[in-house]
């Protein structure tokens, strides 16, 4: 408990900088930020509204602390667009950004277990060469470029999925999975990559050290020495490095949900930046690093639990 | 506080003269079958964006309505697309905006990146701890994509601000590497040895900490020129960076998306050509960073 008090007590200045960071978007535009939102052809009228509506008119360090105090209450502000609340625009589209996400994260750490665990255990045979091979491409595919692909085989020519269509779970769950599927295939498979060739060089560390000869001297077969003893070990850095693919996967899910045409938040990122809606991308991208900070420091919490070493004066 | 260090591995501190390290350093990577692989095709990628003009057979803004859409083999090596222009031709030339602009992000993020992690490692401080590693922590919270991209839309947009978005993405990860590097040799004996003997701050760091952070530097380097690529292509393709009629790899596969049920060609070959170029330099990086570290050859 003390470490994580202590883990979230040092995130604060993070928080803090990412809130200044987000809030600056605005006032950074070059020019005149109400000319780049209402175009060059809007009244002076119509500027000075959207002025008056952005507190451009206040000193910076107002507009920050107005801006902060709404944040802290949950007011993201107001659509450019439409006058909707940010935090309810936002709120639509995280359930399909937290679906996406866990799917993918799902498919990349089952993938990686199973490629990692056998390429190590049997090293230099085919087994390895393919499964390092393929991590190996997978790091270096764009994915959303394998998301294309998928709905060229998968869709177009084979007609299983379909290649776009997004219900919600609870009215359609099975239009919800088919649709989810080819996404999170396309997203895992390349998050799958890193983490793959991670647990390999992790666990082959292991599986040279000398309690792993000990274990295998002492008669113990070489299954349950790699899977209750090497396994076990390889996997503590295992879990940081998969924790902190979330601030990777959630930026990839931006390209993933364009590709698939899935309402997520990413998307809305997206979409908001093509239209100047400046504080939807605000309020978005504020939502989307502050899951990114939280996940880190819950891996961290996580990681004092696997590794006793590391939190054992803090745990009495 | 975390002290991670996300890229490069430890070297070797016994010192022997250069010329024979580098040829240390070409024996051990050249050992490496698949590092030689990375280098050969960096070395196709680089050549095809130099001789794109001889390599490609049509210039790739030429737009011929007669012939749009047509399959590979029927309408050249690689197909037309749907506004009649040659793929092959405009992958080809496709290298050069891809290198071009990978390197001009990477070296942005170096002239930023290196300087800072120097100078903030090596006079610490509250500078160091407070400002300089916070900010850094903070930008590193953004997904890379994210960040990325709503700077170019802040910047408005564009192949230039692309590049631009995509360097200042990369600086955190340079900082890091340079300071973690500058940490571990900044209290060395032979920076002593250099500060009893009179010499000023900038030497010290310039003519002896500077040099220690460069392997790591060079490994990390590589690894960012493939990543750049991906994010250029990246970028490109959401809209924010190449503008849809310039043959980017990224504004290609933008195209291709209207057409994935009937001209499969147009959103295949721009891809392979991203796969291969990242590979290759993926490669390349980690070939380097093995025949750096002398640990992973026994």
């Amino acid at each position: 408990m003390a470490f994580l008090v202590r883990r979230l007590l040092l995130t604060l200045p993070i928080l803090f900088i990412v809130s200044v960071i987000c809030f600056s978007m605005i006032n950074l535009i070059p020019g005149d930020p109400a000319t780049v939102i209402l175009g060059p052809e809007a009244t002076e009228q119509a500027k000075e509204q959207m002025r008056d509506r952005l507190n451009l008119n206040d000193p910076i360090p107002v507009q920050y602390l107005d801006w902060l105090g709404g944040v802290l209450h949950g007011d993201l502000g107001e659509s450019l667009i439409d006058d909707e609340p940010v935090s309810n625009i936002i709120l639509q589209r995280l359930p399909v950004t937290i679906e996406l996400a866990l799917g993918t994260f799902l498919v990349s750490l089952t993938i990686a277990v199973v490629a990692g665990i056998l390429s190590a255990s049997r090293r230099g045979t085919w087994v390895d060469y393919v499964s390092t091979g393929i991590a190996l491409g997978g790091i270096s595919i764009p994915h959303f470029w394998l998301g294309m692909m998928f709905i060229i085989i998968f869709a177009v020519n084979l007609g299983w999925l379909p290649a776009s269509g997004y219900e919600p779970f609870f009215e359609n769950p099975v239009a919800n999975i088919t649709a989810m599927i080819l996404p999170v295939f396309a997203t895992g498979l390349r998050e799958s990559a890193e983490l793959t060739r991670m647990l390999r060089s992790s666990l082959l560390e292991e599986l040279g050290s000398d309690y792993v000869r000990t274990a295998l001297s002492k008669g113990l077969s070489r299954r349950v020495v790699v899977m209750r003893h090497a396994v076990r070990n390889a996997l503590v850095p295992f879990v940081t490095a998969s924790g902190l693919q979330i601030a990777g996967l959630l930026g990839g899910l931006v390209v993933t949900e364009t590709v698939f045409q899935l309402p997520g938040l990413g998307r809305l990122v997206v979409d908001s930046i093509e239209q100047r809606d400046f504080t939807t991308v605000q309020g978005a991208v504020l939502v989307i690093t502050m899951i990114v900070v939280l996940v880190n420091v819950l891996v961290d919490t996580l990681y004092a639990f696997i590794d006793p070493r590391i939190s054992a004066g803090s745990r009495g | 506080m975390s002290e991670a260090v996300t890229a490069g591995g430890s070297q070797a501190q016994t010192i022997r003269p250069p010329e024979r390290r580098l040829a240390g350093f070409w024996n051990r990577f050249k050992r490496n079958k698949l590092a030689v692989v990375g280098l050969v095709i960096v070395a196709i990628m680089l050549l095809t964006a130099l001789l794109a003009p001889l390599i490609a057979p049509s210039d790739p803004q030429a737009q011929d309505y007669a012939l749009t859409l047509q399959p590979p083999g029927v309408g050249g090596l690689m197909g037309t697309d749907s506004l009649g222009s040659d793929v092959f031709s405009r992958v080809v030339f496709g290298a050069r905006i891809s290198l071009y602009s990978s390197l001009i992000s990477v070296g942005i993020a170096l002239l930023i990146g290196v300087p800072v992690g120097l100078t903030s490692g090596y006079f610490r401080g509250i500078w160091d701890e407070w400002i300089v590693m916070r900010v850094v922590d903070s930008l590193q919270a953004f997904p890379f994509l994210i960040l990325a991209l709503v700077i170019a839309a802040i910047l408005g947009g564009g192949l230039g601000y692309a590049m631009i978005a995509i360097g200042i993405g990369f600086i955190p990860a340079f900082v890091r590497i340079t300071r973690a590097q500058v940490l571990t040799v900044r209290s060395l004996d032979y920076v002593d040895a250099a500060r009893a003997i009179g010499t000023g701050h900038v030497g010290i760091m310039l003519r002896h900490v500077l040099p220690n952070s460069l392997p790591p530097l060079l490994v990390q380097t590589t690894l960012a020129v493939g990543y750049a690529i991906i994010a250029e292509a990246t970028l490109s393709f959401l809209g924010l960076g190449a503008e849809p009629g310039q043959p980017s790899w990224g504004s290609m596969l933008f195209q291709a998306q209207s057409y994935l049920t009937t001209a499969w060609w147009m959103a295949f070959f721009p891809g392979m050509a991203i796969f291969f170029a990242v590979l290759g330099f993926n490669l390349l990086g980690d070939g380097v960073r093995e025949a750096l570290d002398p640990r992973t050859y026994d």
